[in-house]
């Protein structure tokens, strides 16, 4: 039998050709870029100039003057604002038949806003809530300046319950900074939409100071460079947060009251599902160009890979806050090298940090509060869980999220088992009771439980309690993201989940051990084989 | 001696191609599952992929071949003779003694090679290219209305993969048990082997 002989160099040419063919038949097909053109310039589409009003001329002699010039025209404006958690700062949560909301909460930063009400109400969108008798009914208590002034001259005193300063004022005590009354019928004259500055006003200064509470948000936010929020970025999609907080009437969509790890309704913009605040109303459900990373949206939210770290703007974060430590007068104020408080004699001590990794957890979307009065124990570990994630691997809303772990050790009475009230601003110069004038925890407490209508024992001890703040802004840019390797891998940011399978992370010991025992044995095998063979070709030869 | 033609060009194609997908498949894979770090995750995942698709593409290809030319005759299983060539391999070849079968053009593979490579192309490559496959669509699985573990799926594809090193070393070193030590590979390689007269069978 003759066979041609067929050239080598021909079938492997031959080979590699099919090989090309073969990997460019299953290549990914190219999707167009989509469209990145720049945004176009906001054009102003107000079809109203407020500074030709005659009754924004002024002079007003409070804002809440202001606020009734705003509501002759805006008759609706106080009462939508009245029906949202910005004014009534409750939240009905169906899950635990409990009224959260920072009227109620308790948290490991200030605590409690009962019995410290002028210095919390600061950031009410309000006049005057000083006390249990805040008139929520009245509409000129409505503040309309807070979130609509464009002048950036528009700030409520730190300590005013919401009001600004009608005469200079210095604050904090002994800073040297003096806050002016504003031009309140300039600013009238300038309103308009709200803004990242007017948002940040409160929101990015949680906690008593910038950055403090979530973490995700801090006053880099007013012009962030593109890589600490491609969202909000000038340079980026320079978004507003009304841009996506906004559901219309002055409702706000999106809260840590309720999230959304998951948006069953994708895609819906321009016309809403109700909550345009989700990553996904704008993105939809498989925004990937590959599709293996689009099957990952079924267990990981948006959140976990594209904020890779959160205080990325420069301005850090409290991590930490041990109320157990404050009260030493001569210590006074410490900062670090970085110029960051680490102890303040009025607070305690603290732990700050930028760039944090997130901890991540599995989330439905449902944090659970604590509110004062509610009886709470320590976990085995010893920590009293003010909120926590809720979700397992196993249900299907639930989406594996990032999270600002925060810890602090505060006061708890463990007679009545609750976290104690603690009664920190003064009601007035002349109340020593408060902590932060007569620096007697005893009396701080016995006097912020009573405002509260709650029972303390008397003793306290201090407790380390936890909380949960959900991470979704400091979106970075996509080539920012994280790498697969950030979880897919024995290093594996996400060590901590349970309930999947993350190749790269997770492997069965046994198979392993088994698995290189063989290919051991199996090397082991044919070097004493084929040693016998050569020793054997030896001896005969 | 004789020359005699045992492989055909689509048959050392297809096993050279094959042969090149599986160690890419290997090292990709290991990388995957956290063995080594030759490449990042994003890079094993993308060529693991890929190679695993030029594969199945080979595969169906393989099993058109096999049928049409008949030369899935080879592969029909045999115990007849295994003793001896099993005794050969264990302590024949050290005493110089002569390779129990003869091959030719129309039976090329002994008893124990029909075996192994049956055990492959119907056991191992389909288990692996099938949980390959069912991992790739992972996320369709609840669409589908199936309730597996994804974990389980890889602990099959992994436990596969250590018997294909395992299979991978020991045929590379069967190779060298030729007539010469790269007679083998060469008749492989170029599809005509050289062997001794009395160790090629007569034709039917």
């Amino acid at each position: 039998m003759h066979h041609a002989r067929f050239p080598t160099w021909l079938w492997l040419s031959a080979g590699c050709l099919f090989l090309l063919i073969a990997l460019g038949l299953f290549a990914p097909t190219p999707v167009l870029a989509e469209a990145n053109a720049p945004p176009p310039e906001p054009t102003d589409t107000s079809t109203a100039d407020h500074s030709q009003f005659p009754s924004l001329q002024g002079p007003f002699e409070d804002p809440l003057q202001v606020t009734e010039a705003c509501l002759a025209c805006h008759n609706e404006a106080a009462d939508q604002v009245m029906h949202t958690i910005h004014w009534t700062w409750e939240y009905q949560d169906a899950v635990s038949g409990t009224t959260l909301g920072k009227k109620h909460d308790i948290n490991n930063f200030c605590v409690s806003i009962t019995s410290n009400w002028a210095r919390c109400t600061s950031c009410h969108v309000g006049y005057g809530w000083k006390d249990h008798n805040f008139d929520f009914t009245d509409p000129t208590r409505v503040d309309c300046l807070v979130c609509h002034d464009t002048t950036g001259t528009y700030k409520k005193f730190p300590a005013g319950a919401g009001f600004p300063v009608s005469e200079p004022k210095e604050f904090p005590p002994g800073s040297g900074k003096i806050w002016e009354p504003p031009d309140l019928a300039n600013i009238a004259q300038h309103v308009g939409p709200s803004s990242r500055a007017t948002c940040g006003a409160c929101h990015f200064y949680g906690g008593g100071g910038n950055g403090v509470k979530h973490g995700d948000m801090d006053s880099s936010l007013v012009a962030p460079p593109r890589e600490v929020d491609v969202h909000m970025s000038p340079d980026g999609a320079n978004l507003t947060c009304a841009d996506c907080h906004a559901a219309g009437g002055h409702q706000i969509a999106g809260s840590r009251y309720a999230a959304h790890p998951t948006d069953p309704h994708g895609k819906d913009l321009p016309v809403s599902d109700g909550n345009p605040a989700t990553c996904q109303s704008c993105h939809g459900n498989a925004p990937m160009k590959d599709a293996k990373l689009n099957a990952h949206v079924d267990k990981v939210a948006c959140q976990t890979c594209h904020i890779p770290a959160f205080a990325r703007g420069g301005i850090p974060t409290k991590m930490w806050w041990d109320w157990s430590k404050a009260g030493d007068k001569a210590r006074g104020v410490e900062t670090d090298e970085n110029g960051w408080e680490v102890y303040n004699y009025l607070k305690g001590e603290f732990i700050d940090a930028v760039n944090v990794t997130p901890t991540y957890a599995w989330f439905d979307g449902y944090l659970g509060f604590t509110v004062e009065g509610q009886k709470v124990t320590p976990a085995e570990d010893g920590l009293i869980y003010i909120n926590q994630p809720h979700g397992s691997p196993d249900d299907p809303n639930a989406r594996i999220y990032p999270f600002k772990a925060f810890r602090g050790r505060q006061a708890y009475d463990p007679v009545n088992q609750l976290l104690i009230v603690p009664h920190l601003f003064p009601f007035n110069p002349d109340d020593t009771s408060a902590y932060w004038k007569g620096f007697d925890w005893e009396t701080a407490f016995t006097v912020g439980m009573e405002t509260a209508n709650l029972p303390y024992s008397g003793q306290y001890e201090w407790v380390d309690t936890a909380m949960y703040w959900p991470i979704t802004h400091m979106v970075a840019p996509a080539e920012q993201a994280l790498s697969c390797s950030a979880c897919h891998s024995q290093q594996s940011r996400l060590a901590g989940i349970t309930g999947v399978y993350i190749p790269g992370r997770d492997r069965n010991r046994a198979l392993d051990s088994v698995g290189w025992g063989m290919v051991a044995l199996a090397i082991l095998g044919v070097l004493v084989h084929g040693g016998l063979r050569f020793a054997t070709a030896l001896k005969k030869s | 001696m004789q020359r005699i033609y045992l492989y055909t060009r689509f048959e050392r194609l297809w096993h050279w191609s094959q042969a090149l997908l599986i160690i890419g498949l290997g090292i990709t894979g290991f990388n995957i599952h956290g063995s080594w770090q030759i490449m990042t995750f994003e890079q094993a995942h993308w060529w693991h992929i890929r190679l695993g698709w030029a594969l199945v593409a080979l595969t169906v290809f393989a099993i058109f071949w096999h049928f049409t030319t008949g030369a899935w005759k080879q592969y029909i299983p045999t115990t007849e003779r295994l003793n001896a060539i099993a005794h050969y391999y264990l302590v024949g070849i050290f005493r110089n003694e002569k390779h129990p079968f003869k091959k030719n053009e129309v039976s090329k593979l002994n008893p124990l090679q029909r075996l192994t490579y049956l055990g492959f192309k119907i056991l191992i490559a389909p288990v692996m290219i099938v949980t390959g496959l069912l991992m790739i669509y992972a996320h369709l699985w609840p669409q589908w209305g199936l309730q597996w573990s994804f974990g389980t799926m890889a602990l099959i594809h992994t436990a596969g993969a250590f018997l294909l090193v395992a299979f991978l070393i020991v045929h590379v070193y069967m190779t060298t048990t030729g007539h010469t030590v790269f007679s083998h590979i060469k008749a492989m390689l170029v599809g005509y082997e050289d062997l001794p007269d009395d160790e090629v069978a007569i034709a039917d």
